[in-house]
């Protein structure tokens, strides 16, 4: 492959759609139909666990004090094995500083994927992670993945488990889009998450899991008072 | 005259309405995909808001398309991303073969692309001797059978759950025979993890390129794109040129009325923003990110004022969901890539309105399409257009093969309609003739028989109404 053809390629390309020209006035645009989307922070926690509860996502309810014995307990209630976590996150500093031994293990996205790509699609349970935001709208968590929270701990592992925090969810994802001032610079990687993975590729039949988590557990900081 | 190769829709589609199982795997699919859509849209006035605003930011991006295209490509190189650029498939195909070469890639995964559709990129690739997996599920469903999508949203709904039953029975190595939806997609799930894992390279589309920040935004419900796109250390994504919009903000609108009009979901599962390869500390990603703008006869169409509509698409799918024709002849009858409204007018801009002049017939101009879509491009009006475009050859046109659709016999025939009508007297004995013998014409005849295929043969009145009115004074009672 040389540069010469795509070179080309882009200056003819480029030079068709120019001579194109038809610079007409720009159309205006009337965003009230996205601005109708307005709740109080109460209405909007419910709208998200509503929309989100429609697509089999699982929540627990925690409180500021308490969340990370939240997730311990679900851990062990599930007898999950081991949970993947970002030891260099907020979250996963807290989490791991309360972990006490025995029962699920805590393993720590500590290195990069290839030292471990073989165990993580086959030797781990869990994911955890934690969230900048949700949507109530639809109902959805906002992830922006970094190095402390690595892009495949919210894929690979058949169940995920994202923290939330209730006073993060915006109203819609285009008010969180100019929240988050994600218009402005995004990181490598930023996504909504909605629910488990899922498909209705056969025959219109809704089945979960099919590439990504099959379990989606939303565990649910109540801090708005 | 009509070329050679012309594919006629009109065989396909009667020969597709001769299968009762089709037809009833389209029927439930496409009955099921219209009342979800209509459940996601309950008030009228906030549906026809978010067209038009959704309209608007269309019509807005293609009037700065070149601009907000340099931008676009500005910032996916200052975020690491490289840009390459294809006036036609084949120089898309060898562009993503070269750099599968260059990292000595053999095995490539996809998410569902359509413009790799477009290209034919997996028959080009496995030429080349690189394993080209599909992993979206219906795509992966229809490769293990050597078939094309027959929808661009589930490329797999002609199938019913018992066929693909059989087929995976047959065909994935160990399988046994279900027909429990969650057991066949969880054997798809065993295949197709392993070949993430295993992967050198992803490949994926584009749903939307945002200009501001440099960013290829996904929509799925699988996770697959998702997988191709982190887990191989390469990642290539192919677009087509109009998929580019200036800011982040104006994706959220385009967003919510995509899900919505084409599965009847308020939102996907996941909405992925890609906007570098992996950074420095990060632990997962792929090193490099590759983007091929294709532009496949796009900048012609985005020439034409009226035609520029078509590129508005952000192909939901919802044209095909609630056409009369497709739903029942289904996706394969028009033996195109993208089938249905929409196709009927992007395949013959792109491949030549002689070529597929059939193609542009194929429709009752009924309207359905363009009051579904979401992005209100005025579907039966280009069609008409492109109708005239393949007989006549227009000053100021750019068609691609316009005028290669006219046939001698339409021409004489309508040259000889036009003769009789300008010459009364003419007229008067033609229809005099018509009238006393119209019906013993043979339904078989020349051009009548275009008529009567599939219709009953019109049988004239007895006494034309001029004749009536001469003869009955013109009465006023």
């Amino acid at each position: 492959m040389t540069n010469r053809p795509a070179t080309d390629a882009r200056t003819a390309i480029l030079g068709r759609l120019r001579a194109a020209g038809e610079t007409g006035p720009l159309p205006s645009l009337d965003t009230a139909v996205l601005e109708r989307c307005h709740w109080g922070a109460a209405e909007r926690m419910d709208r998200l666990r509503k929309g989100m509860e429609a697509v089999h996502t699982e929540f627990l309810t925690a409180s500021p004090d308490d969340w990370t014995q939240v997730v311990r307990d679900f851990c062990d209630r599930e007898g999950l094995k081991n949970l993947l976590y970002g030891p260099g996150s907020e979250a996963g500093a807290d989490l791991a500083a309360s972990w006490a031994p025995g029962g699920t293990q805590l393993m720590p996205y500590d290195r990069p994927v290839e030292a471990f790509k073989d165990e993580l699609f086959t030797g781990v349970d869990a994911g955890f992670t934690s969230t900048v935001g949700g949507v109530a709208e639809t109902g959805g968590l906002l992830l922006m993945p970094d190095a402390a929270e690595p892009r495949l701990m919210s894929l690979v592992p058949p169940v995920h488990i994202a923290l939330l925090r209730a006073s993060t969810i915006q109203d819609s994802f285009w008010s969180a889009v100019k929240a988050l001032g994600w218009g402005r610079s995004l990181p490598p990687n930023a996504l909504m998450i909605s629910g488990p993975s899922k498909t209705a590729d056969i025959e219109q039949t809704l089945a979960y899991g099919v590439h990504g988590p099959k379990r989606l557990i939303v565990v649910l900081v109540d801090d708005l008072n | 005259m009509h070329a050679e190769t012309e594919v006629l829709f009109r065989d396909s589609a009667a020969q597709a309405l001769l299968d009762p199982q089709l037809r009833a795997n389209f029927r439930r699919a496409m009955d099921g995909l219209m009342a979800k859509r209509k459940a996601q849209f309950p008030e009228p006035q906030d549906l026809q808001d978010l067209r038009d605003l959704s309209t608007a930011i269309r019509s807005r991006s293609l009037l700065a398309l070149p601009e907000l295209l340099e931008q676009f490509e500005a910032n996916c190189i200052k975020n690491g991303i490289k840009v390459h650029w294809a006036e036609t498939c084949e120089q898309a195909n060898e562009l993503v073969l070269g750099i599968l070469n260059a990292k000595g890639a053999k095995t490539l995964v996809k998410g569902k692309s359509m413009v790799s559709e477009e290209m034919h990129l997996n028959a080009f690739l496995e030429k080349h001797g690189i394993e080209a997996l599909e992993s979206d599920l219906g795509e992966y469903i229809i490769q293990l059978d050597g078939e094309t999508p027959s929808h661009i949203i589930m490329p797999a709904i002609h199938k019913n759950k018992d066929q693909i039953a059989r087929q995976f029975s047959q065909k994935i190595k160990d399988a046994k025979y279900t027909e429990d939806v969650d057991e066949l997609t969880a054997m798809a799930r065993k295949v197709l993890r392993q070949k993430f894992l295993d992967a050198d390279a992803g490949l994926s589309g584009v749903n939307f390129a945002v200009a501001e920040t440099g960013t290829l935004c996904l929509v799925e419900n699988e996770g697959n794109g998702r997988m191709s796109t982190h887990v191989p250390p390469l990642h290539i994504a192919v677009m087509g040129l109009e998929k580019v919009v200036a800011r982040l903000e104006d994706v959220a609108p385009l967003y919510a009325i995509l899900t919505r009009s084409a599965t009847g979901q308020a939102v996907s599962t996941y909405f992925n923003l890609i906007t570098a390869p992996r950074g420095a500390g990060e632990k997962d990603g792929p090193q490099e990110v590759h983007l091929i703008i294709l532009d496949n006869g796009r900048s012609r169409i985005y020439a034409d004022p009226q035609l520029r509509a078509t590129l508005r698409c952000i192909r939901c799918g919802a044209c095909m969901n609630h056409c009369p024709v497709y739903t029942r002849v289904g996706g394969h009858a028009y033996e195109a890539v993208y089938p249905g409204p929409i196709g009927k007018i992007l395949t013959p801009q792109m491949e030549g309105v002689g070529v597929r002049h059939d193609l542009i017939h194929g429709s009752s101009l009924c309207g359905a399409c363009a009051e579904v879509c979401p992005v209100e491009i005025p579907i039966p009006e280009i069609l008409v257009r492109l109708r005239r475009e393949a007989t006549h050859e227009d000053a100021g046109s750019n068609v691609e093969g316009r005028g290669t659709g006219r046939t001698t016999t339409e021409d004489w025939a309508w040259r000889l309609w036009a003769g009789v009508l300008k010459r009364p007297g003419l007229y008067r004995v033609a229809s005099w003739f018509a009238t006393r013998f119209g019906k013993a014409l043979p339904a078989g005849a020349p051009l009548i028989k275009n008529w009567t295929r599939t219709r009953t043969t019109p049988v004239p009145a007895r006494r034309s109404l001029s004749e009536r009115m001469r003869a009955e004074g013109g009465r006023h009672d």
